[in-house]
């Protein structure tokens, strides 16, 4: 019984399950009650899988072998389940959870290669997360399509893609209005109105003991009230959005640009006296420095606030174009997975957004420990 | 009794008038400084007076809470005395400060970390509107008098402690002020880099004839360095003893073992030791 020591625990789980697979054939019953689908390539496939461990092939051997092997499996039930959806038996959901415990095992063996070249280990760093990414939609499609999950609960991942790929010119139109006008602008204005307000704070006591609260206040407004206000004010274009996503930033940035002015230390204050440097030398040269990661942790939660602030703006009048426009209309037409489009096109374009905030702080404040690391 | 209130403080300004020859880098009469805290008044000097002539190096000595840092940030106008006049270079504090008549070393290096060595030493020079060449030219001088030469690019979490310390020296004597305030610049470092530093701070102090204020906690740095010691005792900050060394300028280390040496210290340590209450 030594291989069973030799085996990892998520291969000895995964030949469990294909033994569970095999007494519950067929794969997939169809609507006529005949059984469809070929299991045994399947189950060969995972089986050698997971007994690869015995041959103590190199590292990259098996890590290329079981990438190969869990997405053929999984390319394969997929397959299976087309034209049968809702068909799946046991056996099918066996073998899906098999091929998951096998790709877990596979990203387990990519995380612990430590290649030499820089080139290799970067490549093996995005890897990781991607496998991670979709595996997360094969099983959802596998699972919505196998259970024949209604299309208006969930739609699988591959209509969604459909959907994109077909909606291209929308979508395109849609991030345009919404994107590209309303959040940046609105994004822009109210990111550098709280930073100038917070120096004003700073500089002048009364606007600090005076102006703080209000701002609190405002922070305070229910956006859902505020946005329809919004668009009596500035019409039902993008600059009412924009406004919508200036109330939601500012205060964001007022605050922390305020705690930031605060953070540079009494010595180095002290320093700044000792050259009888003015206050906006000190300001310049000492207290914005100190102040830059309070900032960047500003405009880093400001990039989601921007995003979520425009796209539910415009639930509430807009012209036919835009993310929120799209979703609460198409959401009453029922076509489910455009509303999905949208959301993953706002997902993909926040995260290229605080994934570029993020270099730039990295770059900027390369000096604090939290950067350097110690 | 206003009479004769009025005549010593007429006698005190006379004083400081015709007492006031190009040597006194700064004069203190009567200073007082209390703090006002939660617990109540602290007393953190009390009728202080003290000379500092040109090209002086004088230590202050005392336990923590003597006052000798106030006292020196009361020179740096870091602090607002409550009482009695204080004159540096003949003026306020304030002045001074505004005429940057003094280099501040401060307890740890405060070196700003955005910036490169180099250009933390040109920092005063950058606030005090010098030119770029000049710059360049005073950043290279001071890192070579403080053997900086060669960390430039270096960041300050790149160096050791007690090369921030020298280049934090090297910042305070960058923009060449006659005046150097240091405040336990080397509190914070291992006997072995301590005695290096304070040899070359009394190198550095001869070839360029500044006058010294330095604050320790330590009798044998105090004794090495300085030409003058102060010896302040806590509750309420107070000077104890001035002592004029009779050690020469020039000092080779082991002078630490001379008698004369030796003898210095004890009559430091006997200043600490009477001004110490052992009441609280």
């Amino acid at each position: 019984m030594t291989f069973l020591r030799i085996l990892p625990w998520q291969a000895l789980l995964a030949l469990v399950l294909c033994a569970t697979a095999l007494l519950n054939l067929p794969l997939v019953v169809t609507d006529a009650g005949a059984a469809a689908g070929t299991a045994w390539p399947i189950m060969a496939l995972l089986a050698a899988a997971a007994l690869l461990p015995l041959l103590r092939l190199p590292r990259l051997f098996e890590a290329a072998f079981l990438f190969v092997a869990v997405h053929a499996a999984a390319w394969l039930l997929i397959a299976a389940i087309a034209g049968n959806e809702g068909g799946a038996t046991a056996s099918f959901f066996a073998l899906v959870a098999a091929s998951w415990l096998l790709a877990w095992r596979l990203v387990t063996v990519l995380s612990r290669m430590r290649p030499r070249a820089r080139g290799l280990d970067i490549l093996l760093r995005l890897l990781v997360p991607a496998l991670f990414g979709v595996w997360l939609l094969i099983l959802w499609e596998a699972i919505v399509r196998g259970a024949g999950i209604p299309f208006i609960l969930l739609p699988p991942p591959s209509l969604i893609g459909l959907r994109i790929a077909n909606s291209l010119p929308i979508l395109a139109a849609d991030v345009q209005q919404t994107i590209f006008k309303a959040v940046l602008v609105g994004y822009a204005l109210g990111c550098a109105a709280g930073f100038a307000v917070a120096i004003l704070a700073d500089r002048y006591m009364f606007l600090r003991r005076g102006l703080m609260p209000i701002g609190n206040m405002v922070s305070a407004l229910p956006i859902i009230g505020v946005a329809p206000i919004m668009v009596m004010w500035f019409g039902f274009d993008w600059p009412s959005k924009a406004a919508v996503v200036v109330i939601m930033t500012f205060f964001p940035m007022l605050v922390n640009t305020v705690a930031g002015l605060a953070a540079a230390g009494a010595m180095e204050r002290d320093l700044m006296r000792t050259y009888a440097a003015g206050y906006w030398q000190t300001l310049f040269k000492l207290r914005l420095p100190a102040a830059a990661p309070f900032i960047f942790n500003a405009l880093k939660i400001n990039s989601t606030l921007a995003l979520i602030g425009a796209i539910v703006a415009e639930f509430f009048g807009t012209p036919v174009v835009g993310m929120g426009f799209r979703i609460s209309t198409e959401v009453g037409r029922m076509n489910v997975d455009m509303v999905w489009a949208e959301i993953a096109v706002a997902a993909l374009a926040g995260s290229i957004f605080y994934g570029v905030l993020a270099l730039i702080e990295r770059a900027a404040t390369f000096w604090h420990p939290s950067v350097r690391g110690g | 009794m206003m009479t004769v209130k009025r005549a010593y403080s007429l006698e005190a300004c006379i004083g400081a008038e015709t007492d006031l020859t190009a040597d006194t880098v700064i004069r203190a009469k009567g200073l007082d400084l209390t703090f006002q805290t939660g617990d109540g008044p602290v007393h953190a000097l009390s009728n202080v007076d003290l000379d500092i002539g040109k090209g002086e190096f004088v230590s202050f000595i005392g336990p923590s809470g003597c006052g000798k840092t106030t006292f020196l940030r009361v020179i740096a106008d870091l602090e607002q005395p409550t009482g009695g006049t204080i004159t540096v270079n003949g003026m306020s504090p304030e002045e001074a400060r505004r005429r940057r008549a003094y280099g501040y070393v401060f307890q740890a290096a405060a070196l700003y970390p955005w910036r490169t060595i180099e250009k933390n030493v040109a920092l005063p020079l950058e606030i005090m509107g010098v030119s770029a060449a000049e710059q360049r030219e005073r950043v290279k001088r001071t890192l070579d008098l403080v053997n900086l030469s060669g960390f430039e690019k270096k960041f300050p979490w790149q160096l050791s402690g007690g090369m921030q310390q020298r280049a934090s020296i090297a910042r305070a004597l960058a923009f060449d002020a006659d005046l150097l305030l240091m405040d336990e610049p080397f509190g914070a470092l291992d006997e072995i880099v301590r005695d290096h530093l304070n040899e070359q701070l009394l190198e550095l102090w001869a070839r360029t004839n500044k006058t010294i204020c330095f604050v320790t906690h330590s009798i044998p740095e105090a004794v090495y360095l300085s030409t003058k010691i102060v010896v302040m005792s806590p509750r309420p900050g107070r000077v104890t003893d001035v002592i004029v060394s009779t050690l020469p300028k020039d000092r080779p280390l082991d002078i630490r073992e001379s008698p004369e040496f030796l003898a210095i210290a004890h009559r430091v340590r006997e200043g600490l030791r009477a001004g110490h209450s052992y009441e609280d």
